[in-house]
């Protein structure tokens, strides 16, 4: 178990090295965070996967030309090989019937492949400097020193102000290609600059979680922050505060435990925190999608009930009669189960009065009844004038439609039809006074 | 090098390169590439979970293990695409990371009890079958490793002839296979299952991440040549046999580890083909001009 000492010494960054592991492993999340929404958003998530995986035979080739780990060489060599893939994928989707999913994971196994057989000849070499190369593999951020610092989050630097600087020009080319070609945008270029630096990102990232997880990086934030908003600022925001929380968790893990690996715990804090926003999150989680369904639901059970209450009145010339639940359901075909929970809703709003087993519109329940027969027979009418309907076919579209429109269409509705008094099957539409 | 140690691990190459090479066909044409990657991936924690539980390589617990993980990332793949309402290619990324990740997590924490290290699942260890205990059959000792591979391709084999309607009609014609009643979603699974089920065979042998250049890469160099289901698996094959016997000796003249060796041919492969195949088009477009 982690000691409570140690948490506090942790977050106190007392020592030096724990400074520099923190703040480098925030600055590399972050970086990755804010590149990997430009990915998702152009569909090129799995594109990822395949850089961080062709960055491992660079970083071989790197130290074997080098003879060092110089970080500047590893980096060298793996922003080619990177960069490499990516060209690699576009040459075999654009010159060949091979799909993008095939030439994606050729290139990553591929890539990979000859990254582990350089790899194997490093360690068969016996080169004294060689250990500590696989870390590349699955990432320890707590290898991190001082002179680490300035490289990595220099770049990351340079990769997040290169995003705020292009911000505008990557925006017109991730989402509105035709305008950014009309107002003579150099396309090439931008996408050029983007997937330096999503390369960039990838490159310098695979310190803190290695190779094989680094496209969780750039991907989970992304698609996290996805969840809570739709505006391409707060996406950035929220993906990047995503980062760096995990960052620090990562960073962590590493300082905490001597062995144990930090991309895989990063990862899982990451996944966690994804798995949490797609269920719980406000409009698109799981649980707020469910309850909207049920509460439309509920509102269209309701609706159906009152309309039946409305039509049972409109044939008998009486709306405030008793009404059994058999008679609606000669009207309607009610599932006899949902007709009774709908009953007992509708007379705890008092739209209508439940007196021994038997049921009395309210005027206020008459008013909704109304509205919504109303707006069916307008539609049917709509569908009829404006797109030529035959008029047995209007009746399903308006049966659904009849729950949806607002107040606002309603009047738009019976101004474009000039208050009509029939609908296509020569019912009366009623309208209140 | 002795002979007959060459022999057992170019066979033993061979039988994954083989079974991988004719479900990788069926997974580029359905588009499932990357799923197979990432099934291949998250069969990991199902792995180390079933050694945990006393299993020993090719024992029915890690068979087990690895079909139900590889079900689950299909599974949870559905599930957060249509019902999480995540962005398809992102699903398929977070899922196998996430389960890759548990899988490493769980062999560093638990790497005293069970017997297997992070090499083994980067890149396998082709070269220790030679070493393995085995059946005698004709006098020579057969590894355990071969025989399950050779029944696992058995099955592949049958699987591919008695189903061979069946798959291609739900690969290339989903809408008409459902039609005459073939269960579009009973191949998906039978094929994902397959995918895990290779994966866990060929693990100690090529690795949980090489296995993906053994499925994807002979069937896109065999996708190259030609339009036809059984000259494309036929010509994969092809490509993973040559592919495994060059990459062995090429392994042992650069010393490094064999898969990966292997792997890097199979890809070398898919560059000559491409490439000959570009020349042969422009060299044809000529021909095509001057005849008009």
């Amino acid at each position: 178990m982690i000691a409570f000492e140690n948490i506090i010494d942790f977050l106190s960054l007392k020592e030096a090295n724990v400074r520099y592991v923190v703040l480098g492993t925030i600055l590399l999340s972050i970086a990755s965070s804010v590149i990997g929404c430009f990915a998702l958003l152009r569909k090129r998530a799995l594109i990822v996967d395949s850089i961080s995986h062709s960055i491992l035979p660079g970083v071989c080739m790197g130290f074997m030309i080098s003879g060092t780990k110089d970080p500047l060489f590893l980096l060298g060599g793996a922003m080619l090989t990177g960069w490499l893939s990516i060209y690699f994928i576009d040459i075999i989707t654009r010159y060949s019937k091979i799909k993008a999913d095939t030439a994606i994971g050729l290139n990553l196994s591929v890539f990979f492949a000859v990254g582990i057989l350089l790899l194997t000849i490093i360690q068969n070499s016996g080169n004294p400097n060689q250990s500590g190369l696989s870390d590349f593999l699955f990432g320890k951020a707590a290898t991190m020193v001082e002179s680490d610092l300035y490289t990595f989050g220099g770049m990351a630097l340079l990769v997040i102000s290169g995003v705020v600087l292009f911000y505008k020009q990557f925006v017109l080319v991730s989402f509105d290609m035709n305008f950014a070609k009309t107002i003579g945008l150099n396309i090439k270029f931008y996408e050029f600059i983007l997937s330096i630096l999503t390369v960039m990102a990838v490159a310098i990232g695979i310190q803190t979680v290695g190779v094989v997880l680094m496209a969780a990086m750039l991907i989970t934030p992304a698609a996290t922050a996805r969840y809570w908003t739709d505006n391409l600022n707060k996406m950035l925001v929220i993906a990047a505060l995503i980062g760096a929380l995990s960052g620090i968790a990562g960073a962590f893990v590493s300082y905490s435990y001597e062995n144990m690996p930090t991309g895989p715990w990063i990862v899982i804090v990451f996944s966690v925190i994804a798995m949490l926003s797609m269920v719980f999150a406000p409009k698109k989680g799981i649980v707020s999608k469910w309850l909207r369904q049920k509460r439309n639901s509920h509102k269209m059970m309701e609706d159906n009930i009152l309309k039946a209450f409305y039509r049972l009145g409109e044939k008998e010339g009486d709306f405030y009669k008793k009404r059994t639940v058999e008679d609606l359901m000669n009207l309607r075909k009610f599932e006899r189960n949902k007709l009774l929970t709908g009953l007992k809703w509708l007379s705890a709003e008092n739209t209508i009065v439940h007196i021994n087993n038997t049921y009395v519109l309210s005027k206020k329940g008459k008013a909704i009844g109304e509205r919504i027969v109303k707006i069916h027979r307008l539609w049917e009418l709509y569908l009829k004038i404006y797109l030529r309907v035959a008029d047995d076919h209007v009746h399903d579209d308006a049966e659904t439609i009849e729950h949806i429109i607002t107040p606002e269409l309603e009047l738009l509705l019976e101004k474009q039809l000039d208050y009509p008094t029939e609908d296509p099957h020569h019912q009366k539409i009623p309208y209140s006074k | 090098m002795d002979f007959k140690f060459e022999l057992i691990i170019i066979i033993t190459a061979c039988l994954v390169a083989v079974s991988s090479s004719i479900i990788g066909c069926f997974l580029i044409l359905r588009k499932m590439a990357m799923v197979g990657d990432a099934i291949s991936h998250s069969v990991l924690p199902g792995i180390v979970i079933a050694f945990m539980l006393g299993g020993k390589l090719g024992s029915w617990y890690l068979l087990v293990g690895a079909a139900v993980f590889g079900i689950i990332t299909t599974f949870l793949i559905e599930f957060f695409n249509k019902k999480g309402g995540m962005q398809h290619d992102a699903t398929i990324g977070v899922v196998f990371t996430s389960l890759f990740a548990f899988g490493i997590i769980l062999v560093t924490v638990y790497a005293r009890d069970v017997d297997i290290d992070q090499d083994c699942v980067l890149y396998g260890e082709l070269d220790h079958v030679a070493f393995e205990e085995g059946i005698t059959m004709f006098g020579q000792i057969i590894p355990y490793t071969i025989v399950r591979l050779s029944v696992m391709l058995l099955c592949i084999i049958t699987m591919v002839v008695m189903g061979y309607r069946g798959l291609f009609l739900t690969t290339f014609d989903p809408a008409y296979a459902a039609t005459i009643g073939i269960s579009v979603m009973a191949w998906h699974y039978v094929l994902m299952a397959s995918v895990s089920l290779s994966t866990v065979l060929s693990f100690g042998s090529v690795g949980a991440i090489l296995v993906v250049a053994f499925l994807i890469t002979p069937p896109a160099t065999a996708y190259l040549l030609t339009d036809k289901l059984k000259q494309m698996i036929f010509l994969s094959v092809g490509f993973g046999i040559t592919g495994s016997v060059i990459g062995y000796y090429f392994a042992t003249a650069i010393d490094g580890a064999t898969s990966a060796a292997i792997a890097s041919v199979l890809g070398m492969q898919f560059i000559l083909v491409f490439v000959g195949k570009m020349v042969e088009k422009k060299y044809f477009n000529k021909v095509a001009v001057t005849g008009e």
